[in-house]
């Protein structure tokens, strides 16, 4: 049976670990991540998670022994945050080149400098190149459901390839709600054991994470092409997972009265929450307007954002992250699939939200305003900071 | 001789039949002993089999199974470590191409 | 397993489990692994970072490791020999061993707090320093087992410097003072002192380490055939040593009479050949000042 628990995000995250059941866990602490190792820890020592837990001296070798466990066959996890993932970030083409289904949660958190602690998506972000899938979670029970989903899709012979969770933070991992905790044995029917061929065996001597000077682009073409089919994967885990219990995520992209939508804003993570409520107070105004949750960037969920491109007038990127020198990546992502089409959409990139700045219901009311005069015809700058607090002079 | 062979080795003709990752250990597909401008020549009739060779051959080509000592030209790079160490100086090191015994 | 400590050939097994790599002819590296490999058997997990090792003996389809066995990230030996045993642990493997082999530059350098991070979780690690004196993988760069004099491509000898110009990190007392359950210094010019101390390594309970001695004809500039014979002077005429710390004990294994000519030593080597007599007493000095404390502080 399920039950319901208040828990913060990053509770949240240390009960799916729980269910999950890995047989190790490294992982360095860095705030806002640290609640859900220490919960991690606790259950290590009352038992009730049969673990190996090492206490690693940096996240870099958190990620590599990770690596070191996942070559050996073993399910493993590990979490962090901000400069914590940047700096295990040498460590992440290599786990997902040796395809070693590794899952990480990702406490969003901006980079230095200036510091700032609080949550934008400037972290993850940079490792959009790194070979792993990444999602962005809306919620604790989003997050409580995509780790456990996590390890499904990850481990899949017909994925394997490491997975990051993110979910912002602050405003998730430090926030409480109630959420349901699925029972374990519904889990264990969900998640079976991992087995796999790729890793080191002492009855089969194998070598892994070994150098293919020669053969090296079509390890990487075998690597892309996999990617490729790893959206079907998600979508065919979504069904099941809700099929089970009960909650579905739409796979890829989640739309919110896109059907009919005039124009769409496309966000990441925790701001959809808002988004969303700012959406249905403009429908009850008669604005034909939607949203575009956009929970996976890794793979890129290109024929989802086509098909939507396809059918509105205008396209708004909240990006909480900025390419300096360039523009959102988000957007530059959303952009480059855009393309496409014939006749495109018209775009704007709004940047908000870089250090934890807050994105209120006016800020996004205005994004959806700029979106709906842009539709009209009336010219707008692509690219628009949101909530600064002093004007800039573009 | 007791020592790894190579294999005859058919790169795969697309990329679906690459190995995800995991590889067949001690995979040899080459030899070594193009590398080699000396090759060492174990005298038996001198060998007092101390194994002294054998322990300090830095490409273990040199293999104590049999009842003489061998050595596996495979993979010899003729480094001369072996003669270098010899006590009795029963290796010599003898130019490719020339004979052992001249 | 080695259940009884190999120290002689004969006892060593004539199976191979490092071949066909590419290292260099007399390369002194490959045979402190080939050794070492030797010792610990066919049921071992390899992890090495980069350095000339995995660099010859990883090329795919070319693999010379007939034990599992993978490249870690440079920095990161520890951390991965970590995790393979935590996995191999959790997953129930029985009779194995986990062993690492990283360079000089790997261990000292980059290396280090990835090494100290699992020498302080204890985990059942064997983790072998193949010193070679530089980042010889790279090209013979300086590092910090680089030692004083030794002219390197970024420590170059010249009307200024003497080529490097500190001593090497004392990375055998360092990672003692984790208080680390086995450590010991090596040369693969004393193979029977290396063998038996692979095996003292393989049946510890928590982690060891040990640092061998392991010339380098190309960076160091001497004929491909003496490279175990510039090991065994180097230990000699007391610019290294062959020692083990136990149970919060350093004890010295060998101890000799009187050194044989450092200079001797120094002048076989192209690395060192520019040394002035002011620079071999600065040499000489360190030696000497070592060797008071290893009499004055060991058991000899």
């Amino acid at each position: 049976m399920s039950k319901k628990i208040f828990v913060s995000g990053d509770e949240a995250v240390a009960e799916a670990v729980r269910l999950a059941k890995p047989h190790v866990i490294s992982a360095y602490p860095i705030t806002p991540q640290t609640v859900a190792v220490e919960r991690i820890s606790d259950f290590v020592e009352d038992g009730t998670l049969k673990a190996e837990y090492l206490h690693v001296e940096s996240e870099h070798s958190a990620m590599s022994a990770a690596m070191g466990a996942a070559a050996v066959g073993a399910r493993t996890f590990t979490a962090t945050s901000s400069q914590g993932l940047l700096y295990m970030s040498e460590v992440l083409p290599y786990v997902s080149g040796a395809r070693f289904p590794i899952v990480m949660m990702n406490a969003n958190r901006t980079l230095a400098t200036p510091w700032a602690l609080l949550s934008d998506h400037r972290d993850s972000l940079s490792q959009l190149d790194s070979g792993w899938i990444q999602v962005y979670c809306e919620d604790a029970q989003e997050t409580l459901d995509m780790i456990l989903q996590a390890y499904r899709i990850s481990e899949d012979p017909r994925v394997m390839a490491p997975m990051m969770v993110n979910l912002d933070g602050f405003v998730l991992t430090h926030t409480y709600e109630m959420v349901e905790l699925p029972a374990q044995a519904e889990v264990d029917a969900f998640l079976p054991a991992y087995t796999t061929i790729n890793r080191m065996d002492l009855d089969d001597p194998k070598t892994v994470c070994y150098a293919a000077m020669n053969d090296y682009m079509e390890f990487h073409m075998k690597q892309e092409l996999d990617m490729r089919k790893v959206p079907s994967v998600i979508e065919e885990v979504d069904r099941l997972y809700g099929d089970k219990f009960g909650r579905y995520y739409d796979g890829m992209v989640e739309q919110y009265l896109c059907d009919d939508a005039e124009v769409v804003l496309v966000t990441l993570g925790s701001v959809t929450g808002t988004a969303r409520v700012v959406v249905d107070a403009m429908r009850k105004e008669g604005h034909k307007v939607g949203l575009v949750k956009l929970r996976y960037m890794r793979p890129f969920p290109r024929e989802e954002i086509l098909d939507i491109a396809s059918r509105v007038r205008a396209i708004g990127v909240l990006d909480k992250d900025i390419s300096v020198g360039y523009e959102g990546i988000v957007f530059t992502n959303v952009n480059s699939t855009v393309a496409d089409l014939e006749t495109s959409p018209g775009r704007i990139n709004f940047i908000g939200g870089l250090g934890g700045r807050n994105i209120s219901k006016e800020n996004t009311r205005g994004m959806f305003n700029e979106l709906l005069e842009l539709a009209r015809g009336e010219k707008k700058e692509k690219i628009q900071f949101v909530n600064a607090r002093c004007e800039y002079h573009g | 001789m007791d020592r790894p062979k190579v294999v005859k080795y058919t790169p795969p003709e697309c990329v679906e039949d690459y190995p995800l990752g995991a590889f067949q250990a001690g995979h040899l597909v080459q030899k070594n002993a193009g590398w080699r401008v000396f090759r060492p020549v174990i005298d038996h009739d001198k060998c007092i089999g101390c194994l002294r060779c054998f322990l300090v051959c830095p490409d273990g080509v040199i293999d104590k199974s049999g009842e003489k000592l061998e050595i596996d030209y495979d993979f010899c790079k003729g480094c001369g470590v072996c003669a270098y160490e010899c006590k009795v100086n029963a290796i010599r090191m003898v130019k490719e191409g020339e004979e052992a015994d001249e | 397993m080695a259940d009884k400590l190999v120290t002689n050939a004969r006892d060593l097994t004539n199976s191979e489990y490092f071949y066909g790599h590419r290292a260099c002819a007399g390369c002194g590296g490959s045979l402190a692994l080939r050794l070492a490999m030797k010792v610990l058997g066919p049921r071992t997990f390899v992890a090495i970072p980069a350095n000339c090792m995995s660099a010859v003996s990883f090329l795919h389809p070319q693999i010379s490791f007939s034990t599992n066995s993978m490249i870690s990230p440079f920095a990161a030996t520890g951390a991965v020999l970590s995790g393979i045993e935590a996995g191999a642990r959790a997953l129930g493997m029985k009779d194995y061993h986990v062993v690492g082999f990283a360079g000089d530059g790997g261990t000292a350098d980059i290396g280090i707090q990835a090494l100290s991070g699992a020498i302080d979780r204890g985990d059942r690690i064997i983790y072998v320093c193949y010193d070679n004196e530089a980042y010889m993988n790279t090209g013979i760069q300086k590092s910090g087992l680089t030692p004083y004099g030794s002219s390197t491509t970024t420590s170059p000898a010249g009307r200024n410097l003497p080529g490097a110009t500190r001593m090497k990190k004392n990375m055998f007392e360092i990672v003692a003072a984790h208080d680390i359950a086995y450590a010991a210094t090596a040369s693969i010019g004393y193979p029977e002192d290396y063998l038996r101390k692979i095996s003292k390594a393989a049946q510890c309970a928590s982690t060891s380490y040990i640092h061998v001695l392991a010339p380098c004809s190309t960076g160091w500039g001497f004929p491909i055939e003496k490279t175990v014979e510039m090991g065994k002077e180097a230990v000699d005429c007391g610019l290294w040593y062959l020692a083990e710390f136990e149970n919060g004990e350093f004890r010295l294994n060998r101890k000799p009479r009187e050194f044989s000519s450092l200079e001797d030593y120094l002048k076989k080597q192209a690395r060192f050949r520019h040394l002035t007599d002011k620079d071999m007493d600065v040499i000489k000095g360190n030696r000497d000042r070592k060797w008071k404390k290893i009499q004055d502080q060991w058991t000899v």
